[in-house]
């Protein structure tokens, strides 16, 4: 394996790639992404949206807030050789909502909202909490890994040269 | 920020290797092993060390009270005693002002002057309690995963020292390559494409 610190660096792209494959897939492919995940209903774009474009040596950032935010800005940004950078999501299975922040760079889990779980009255009753809420969040870090290894698999196949590529480019200008 | 928290940050960690004998035993023993000290009344500006999830400032492991079905569930307490610059400042100026009169001396040399710094900065901190800051860990040992509840670095770096002093086991953060890498089911031929990649590639 690489050395970490260069690893971290020199594909830190692929997370942001990744990112931006991924509101393609929300907005496009909901079918697919049930497929990869059979609980989840629904995978959306939350509240925070946040593009970078480094080309032509400058960085030029663009951040979308706000519920129902009209992500169309961002849209424009890709058309120009944006990637996503950071991107807030709500996944939900049935009965249960989780809202959290993915950055690109790290693919750390931040801002994560779990649904709700029972309250902690009792020293008794806390045990019983802690395996709830690690179980949540191993529900999301499931989703995460598995949606980053249906992308990275993609990423290295000749799929992505000759079709995901294309297609990402047609939406952003649709 | 921690698991009960009403929002949540996490590193995630993937363990390379295992304990070995009785899992919950070593962990229990090593976790005791490594507590955090209390440095209320010595000179130390920073410590790392365990502690338990329940009771974050009385450490207390026994009776394996940091199992929680399958997952180990505990916390890296880094006690720090932040000193104001302007306090350390006051002190050394009065300490300065303290020796030329004993000495009837005009100026103390630069050494001088540094010893007078790091002479007040210890006084200082032995008067100065240590502020907590308290993370969450938690250890799924059989899916080889750790979850940080913390994504600052200089926590994560305390956490990866601790760790491997603690365990003899190394962590590898989670990443775009790692996760690639050890998390992704490539096959050979794919982890060679992997490593051909280049940004831009697939840009227009």
């Amino acid at each position: 394996m690489l050395d970490v610190a260069i690893a971290y660096r020199r594909y830190q792209f692929l997370g942001n790639e990744f990112l931006t494959w991924l509101w393609f897939m929300v907005e496009t492919d909901q079918n697919r992404l049930r497929q990869y995940d059979p609980d989840l209903v629904s995978l959306n774009i939350g509240s925070r949206l946040v593009l970078e474009n480094t080309r032509n040596n400058a960085k030029e950032t663009v951040t979308i807030k706000g519920n129902d935010a009209n992500l169309e800005e961002g849209r424009v940004a890709l058309k120009k050789g944006a990637v996503v950078t950071e991107i807030h999501l709500s996944y939900k299975t049935v009965g249960q909502h989780w809202l959290f922040n993915l950055k690109g760079e790290s693919l750390n889990i931040s801002n994560l909202k779990l649904p709700e779980t029972g309250p902690v009255e009792t020293p008794e009753d806390l045990e019983g909490v802690v395996i709830e809420k690690a179980d949540l969040l191993e529900k999301v870090n499931g989703l995460v890994n598995n949606l980053f290894s249906q992308f990275i698999k993609l990423r290295v196949s000749a799929t992505w040269r000759n079709q995901t590529v294309s297609q990402i480019r047609k939406w952003a200008v649709s | 920020m921690g698991l009960l928290s009403s929002r949540i940050s996490v590193t995630r960690y993937k363990v390379d290797g295992g304990l070995d004998g009785s899992v919950h035993d070593t962990v229990y023993q090593r976790l005791k092993q490594r507590s955090i000290p209390n440095i209320e009344d010595d000179g130390s500006e920073a410590v790392v060390g365990w502690t338990s999830f329940e009771n974050p400032y009385s450490p207390d492991f026994e009776g394996y009270s940091f199992v929680f079905g399958t997952y180990m569930v505990f916390a890296l307490r880094i006690d720090k005693k932040s000193i104001p610059p302007k306090l350390v400042r006051k002190h050394c100026t009065l300490e300065v002002d303290k020796r030329l009169a004993a000495t009837g001396r005009r100026y103390l040399s630069a050494n001088e002057k540094k010893a007078v710094k790091e002479h007040v900065v210890l006084t200082l901190s032995r008067r100065i309690p240590a502020t907590p800051n308290i993370y969450d860990v938690v250890w799924d040992y059989k899916g080889a995963s750790v979850w940080f509840f913390s994504n600052l670095k200089s926590a994560n770096e305390a956490l990866e020292t601790l760790f491997i002093k603690s365990f003899g086991l190394h962590l590898i953060r989670l990443f775009p390559y790692t996760m690639a890498d050890l998390i992704a089911g490539l096959s050979d031929g794919e982890r060679d494409l992997l490593l051909k990649l280049e940004q831009g590639q697939s840009e227009g």
